[in-house]
């Protein structure tokens, strides 16, 4: 298989038209019926269904908590809750936004269900280890909710030594939930891996990979790498609460910048985890939407594979004022310098795709232009905090917190807001309500900015991070930036309850309701149960808009021989329509 | 194409188009997940490396309570091991049904004999009362850090033999396949995948045993 990769042979292939049935009455929804029947399913569609009801759930709860924090922080002194709570509260936002919600996010729910339709294929590589890999995530939370419910945590969801080898609660339990659920996401990505690699279909080369699919397996190597050093992190602290092992405990002659040093190794490279896959999803709606051929498509392919490679070298970064020798600052800041290029060819080529393209402003392409107008805030203000003589002044203050929300909600999560609006057609067959979806953006707009931006200029006057009480100065911006939350949350009350309605009273969509050349979009909506009735055959890439629609809805005749996968391919059409 | 081919074999799942693309997917996966159990020994062998650094002569003394012979005989067990495990995959792809589970039992036991040998090492440290961390009360080292080198000792040692159970589990699976004639010439996927894993358990012992048992 390998060598067919590699040659430049060309095989000749008979194949006819075909074109999508519109609306599929016999899909992978209703190929079987009742909860069992979703719970044991190996479909990597129903999969992703499950994961997006579990993540969406845990989603909610994280915000909760948030809108919690926000009204406690109402006022300078107490308003509601305890010191005590407020700490868990943050901790237990922090843990459930990354580790449930941010990290399996798109991998698990848009990746699960568009990835094996993008290169053709009928399913995922490794089936029954997704569905597995789904109960590890379910398991791997209930833990999580078990843990808040008997003793609660309140280390903050970094975990740092010796506070978490010392202070009571439910510390051990939910440590161990992480542990479970970083499984879960090594499994999805080895999944993603051998499916890229292995099932792609007659035609898909490397070089007609959809960019969704590079950011994934860009994803899926960073998680290969950096998931498993999180995952002994977590089992040392847990036996150094069970044993007192010491090897963080400078009390038993351990290290506890060791712990740091271990964390953010993965704990930095996380951060690409969760926003390499939102650039995928930038890719793809941006070409859709300006009905151009992407510009720079191996810039924005190979920019991934360097933010992926890159952001293993810069840790460091968060470790400037732990005690960290000034040479390798100074190193790590330069490194983390560097992550500026790809991330700026990135937005750069997504700029000149839409330059002279014929925009037509969607509710997808509004979420994507939000993605631009924050994440380049949140990429700007990382560069700011990477220099070793500013973060010094602003580290621990609400200017990064600002700065990791602008990169995680202003970036990824309006990222997956608007991946979940563009594929929700194929997902259910039905279009949801366009005038609502925008107002739940502009909404989801506003309030962002209206939270955070204050907290940029609370955190350079000095507002530290995670305190309860705050000095009477700065009591205006932080009920500007509660006002801001909860305008956040109605839009995304909004933009949740138009996609449960679109789902039973929307529309029927249609195969193609965006005009897109990608493969997806040339099955029925919702998909079929097995994806792809005939073979398709593939001879142009996935955004090649100079070329006319019948060339991209293209089978593979009875009669033909099928030629290796990803092999190059010149069809000789028939133009028999079905 | 599988889906109006006559003849699917019974293993061949429906979305690949033949017996191979599921062996090298498979296969794959495996060599991925590899990878990742690399990374997370790598994270001890990093805390090892930190913590050699920081007391070398601690341990040079503590090494010398752990017994040479037995980690010598448990080197050779698991080389021999994955010898075997190596023949059962040979034996598979030459249709040699026999063979296979001959060779996945003696894999099997050897690896029962490796985990027997771990239990009398650790007992016989408890009784000398080495224990993990703070419950550590053997006065036989002259170093105030010496629990640090046990802690250490038994993570890794520790979290090795959980995946030469977990090997264990796995074989024990092969065998029942095996005996139900599932495996031959044109279907071993589990065999070479449980093989892959066995060879990786094998090589992080090869790198444990000088790291704790030779040093001076
Ligand atoms: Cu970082």
């Amino acid at each position: 298989m390998a060598t067919a990769e590699a040659s430049s042979n060309i095989s000749k292939v008979q194949v006819r038209r075909y074109k999508p049935e519109e609306y599929a009455e016999h899909n992978y929804l209703n190929v079987a019926k009742g909860l069992w029947s979703w719970l044991t399913s190996v479909d990597h569609k129903r999969i992703g269904i499950l994961y997006l009801v579990t993540t969406t759930f845990f989603f909610l709860v994280g915000g909760v908590m948030a809108l919690l924090l926000r009204i406690e922080l109402w006022t300078p002194a107490q308003t509601f809750v305890d010191a005590n709570t407020y700490n868990q509260l943050f901790t237990l936002h922090g843990a459930i936004m990354i580790f449930l919600f941010l990290v399996p996010s798109v991998p698990a729910v848009l990746g699960n269900f568009i990835l094996p339709i993008q290169v053709g294929a009928k399913d995922m590589a490794l089936p029954r280890l997704n569905l597995f890999s789904y109960y590890l995530y379910a398991i791997g939370s209930l833990i999580a909710v078990y843990s808040i419910l008997h003793g609660g945590i309140d280390t903050g969801w970094t975990f740092y030594t010796p506070y978490s080898s010392q202070t009571g609660g439910a510390v051990t339990s939910l440590v161990f939930g992480v542990f479970v659920v970083g499984f879960s996401s090594i499994l999805t990505a080895v999944n993603i891996i051998a499916t890229i690699h292995k099932l792609r279909a007659p035609g898909i080369t490397w070089s007609k990979l959809s960019l969704f699919g590079w950011s994934l397996y860009a994803t899926s190597i960073i998680i290969i790498l950096a998931t498993p050093v999180l995952a002994i992190t977590l089992l040392l602290l847990t036996m150094e609460r069970i044993f007192g092992i010491g090897i963080f405990d400078p009390a038993l002659g351990g290290d506890p910048i060791l712990f740091q040093h271990f964390f953010w190794f993965y704990s930095h490279p996380a951060v690409y985890i969760m926003i390499v896959p939102g650039f995928g999803i930038v890719s793809e709606i941006v070409s859709t939407f300006t009905r151009k051929v992407i510009f720079g498509y191996w810039a924005i392919a190979i920019s991934s594979l360097a933010i992926a490679f890159i952001g293993f070298l810069v840790w460091g970064h968060h470790m400037f004022v732990s005690g960290q020798a000034s040479l390798a600052s100074m190193v790590f800041s330069f490194l983390s310098f560097l992550v500026g290029i790809p991330t700026g060819i990135k937005i750069f080529n997504w700029l000149a795709t839409m330059h002279r393209g014929s925009i037509s402003l969607r509710t997808p392409l509004l979420y994507i232009l939000g993605f631009l107008f924050l994440f380049t805030i949140g990429g700007f203000t990382g560069i700011a905090l990477a220099t070793l003589a500013l973060d010094v002044h602003v580290h621990d203050t609400y200017y990064v917190v600002a700065h990791f929300h602008f990169v995680m909600v202003g970036g990824m999560v309006m990222a997956f807001m608007g991946g979940l609006h563009y594929w929700w057609p194929k997902m259910f067959g039905r279009m949801y309500n366009q005038a609502v979806a925008k107002i739940g953006c502009l909404l989801i707009f506003l309030g962002f900015n209206l939270t955070f931006m204050p907290q940029f200029i609370m955190g350079i006057q000095g507002m530290p991070r995670r305190y309860f009480n705050y000095i009477d100065q700065f009591q205006g911006l932080h009920q500007i930036s509660t006002i801001g939350a909860f305008v956040l949350g109605i839009g995304f009350i909004i933009a949740i309850a138009n996609f449960i309605m679109a789902i039973y009273k929307g529309k029927k969509a249609g195969a193609n309701p965006w005009g897109s050349r990608a493969l997806e979009w040339q099955i029925p909506s919702p998909v079929p149960p097995h994806n792809f009735d005939h073979i398709p055959v593939i001879i142009h890439g996935p955004y090649d808009y100079h070329q006319p629609m019948a060339d991209f809805q293209l089978g593979l005749a009875t009669n033909g021989h099928a030629p290796a996968h990803g092999a190059e391919i010149s069809a000789e059409k028939q133009e028999t329509e079905e | 194409m599988a889906n109006h081919s006559t003849t699917t074999p019974a293993h061949l799942l429906h979305h690949y188009v033949d017996s191979d693309q599921q062996f090298d997917a498979a296969k794959l996966g495996m060599w991925i997940f590899i990878v990742t159990e690399t990374l997370m020994f790598g994270g001890l062998f990093g805390a090892y490396i930190v913590y050699r650094v920081l007391y070398p002569e601690l341990f040079t003394l503590a090494s010398e309570e752990l017994d040479t012979i037995m980690g010598s005989i448990n080197t050779v067990v698991l080389i021999g091991s994955s010898l075997t495990v190596a023949l059962a995959i040979k034996s598979a792809q030459v249709n040699n049904k026999r063979n296979i589970i001959i060779n996945l039992a003696i894999t099997l036991a050897l690896a029962c004999v490796f985990m027997i040998i771990k239990y009398f090492e650790y007992t016989h440290k408890f009784e000398l009362g080495i224990f993990p961390g703070v419950y550590y009360e053997y006065g036989g080292i002259d170093h105030p850090q010496a629990h640090i080198f046990f802690s250490i000792y038994y993570m890794m040692t520790g979290l090795h033999g959980i995946h030469i159970t977990i090997g264990i589990g796995l074989m024990i699976w092969l065998l029942v396949k095996a005996s139900k004639n599932e495996f031959h010439s044109g279907y071993y996927t589990p065999v070479e995948i449980v093989g892959l894993y066995w060879h990786l358990v094998d090589i992080i012992w090869i790198f444990l045993f000088p790291l704790f048992y030779l040093i001076d």
